[in-house]
């Protein structure tokens, strides 16, 4: 199991949270997990939604503090 | 002080002339030293090529003699950097010469990766490169009915350009009369369609407006050229005449190869703009991984932080100033109407309705980039 790797997009409007998690999904390996934190509000759905849609793995989403900290796996 | 700044784009260009500027009497002195390592002998003024694509400006207009940008003071080599030694303070050059420094910037900037995309490179136009656009200016002059897909990878260099193509595709078709004859189809990779909310709210009546379809969540997963159909990572497809790509891009090879950072983007930190682990190593432009829009708009404003710190480490041993994220980008509304959005790290843009003044200052900035980037503006 390859380490965690973290994605920093709090505070950023463009080309904000989803937008770096693709990229970062794209430089990334087959079971590797990627953890977005992100303070947009809009992540909670955004992710979930493109995560179920493409076919890749929700692991967790939970608010710390002001940060959305939300874990998925690269699965294809 | 040897300062050595490695590319000559817009970035490198403006922030080896503020330094030089600002540390004239130093220079002269003999107690600091500028230079610049480029790839080329020649700067290209990369937002022009969408005017190039729609044949309102010429290949040359976007070209000047780099040297003729550069302080006289700045020592100018074309010879590409091939080995970054960090932790000798030195970098080698393709001719094979050792360049030491006190305090090295990196700003090598970023290549589109169509061919890393099955099929799109052959499939789709795109105005990215002097020979795309010319290609896609033709391609548009010989297209005189049918569906149009526009589809966009991830990351890309400048944001705006996937709205600003699009509405700029509607006008020159209306303007061609054949705008009946088009269905024009925008595909975008997140759930909205601009990355910035307000840039997607605006932008959506407009849409709806003009009769653009789009779809949200497509990130393109190959092109079959033989059938003229795109298809999306999440399980979509489009049949199309003609495509228009907004193409992906990444840090350059050489930035990968000397394993600086995961796709040639380096680790920098969002507010010092120095490599991680390397403080005196200033990023900025495309070549950072930060999560900014990768535009000459931030590379300009990067740059002037950069010039504000060296020089002062320069002058009282200490830098002075941080990044607070700025970023301003005019956005072509069409052929005759545009807007700006400007937003920082903290602020969000705001964005004003579209105007005309606003694109004639847009056309002025066309030119103006070369005052801009002798770092006088």
């Amino acid at each position: 199991m390859s380490d965690t790797k973290i994605i920093d997009a709090r505070n950023t409007f463009c080309p904000g949270p989803l937008m770096e998690l693709i990229t970062h999904m794209k430089q990334a390996s087959v079971g590797d997990t990627l953890e977005l934190l992100s303070t947009d509000q809009g992540t909670a759905t955004d992710v979930p939604e493109w995560i179920n849609k493409v076919g890749h793995e929700m692991v967790s989403s939970e608010k710390i503090g002001e940060d959305w900290h939300i874990k998925v796996r690269k699965t294809k | 002080m040897r300062i050595l700044v490695v590319g000559g784009g817009t970035g490198g260009t403006i922030v080896a002339n503020s330094i030089a500027r600002r540390l004239s009497s130093e220079i002269k002195a003999g107690k600091a030293k500028v230079t610049m390592l480029s790839a080329s002998d020649r700067h290209m003024y990369q937002p022009g090529l969408l005017y190039v694509a729609f044949g309102q400006m010429m290949p040359d207009e976007l070209y000047r003699d780099q040297a003729s940008l550069l302080e006289t003071s700045i020592g100018f080599h074309v010879d590409p950097v091939v080995d970054f030694q960090l932790d000798r303070n030195q970098v080698k050059t393709a001719g094979g010469k050792i360049h030491q420094y006190d305090i090295l910037v990196i700003a090598t900037g970023s290549r589109i990766v169509p061919d890393e995309t099955p099929g799109l490179a052959e499939g789709a136009e795109t105005f990215y490169t002097e020979a795309g656009a010319i290609r896609m200016f033709k391609s548009l002059r010989e297209f005189q009915c049918g569906k149009v897909g526009i589809v966009v990878g991830v990351p890309h260099k400048c944001p705006i350009a996937p709205v600003e193509v699009t509405f700029s595709l509607h006008d020159y078709f209306k303007a061609r009369g054949i705008r009946d004859k088009v269905h024009m189809k925008y595909h975008y990779p997140i759930n909205r369609i601009h990355s910035i909310e307000n840039v997607a709210k605006w932008a959506k009546p407009e849409f709806d407006r003009m009769g653009i379809e789009y779809e949200t969540l497509f990130n393109v997963s190959e092109v079959d050229v033989k059938n003229k159909v795109v298809k999306s990572e999440e399980g979509t497809e489009y049949k199309y005449d003609l495509l228009i790509s907004i193409p992906a891009h990444r840090g350059m090879e050489v930035i990968e190869k000397n394993e600086l950072g995961p796709g040639g983007w380096i680790p920098t930190d969002r507010h010092t703009l120095t490599m991680e682990g390397h403080d005196n190593v200033y990023v900025l432009g495309d070549t950072t991984n930060l999560p900014v829009s990768k535009t000459g708009s931030a590379a300009h404003f990067e740059a002037d932080v950069v010039a504000e710190n060296v020089s002062s480490i320069v002058k009282i041993g200490a830098p002075v100033t941080e990044y607070d994220g700025k970023v301003y980008c005019f956005i072509e509304a069409g052929h005759d109407r545009a807007t700006y959005a400007m937003f920082n790290y903290q602020n969000p843009p705001d964005l004003k309705p579209p105007s005309k003044p606003m694109h004639w200052f847009k056309m002025s900035y066309n030119k103006m980039y070369w005052t801009s980037v002798r770092g006088l503006l």
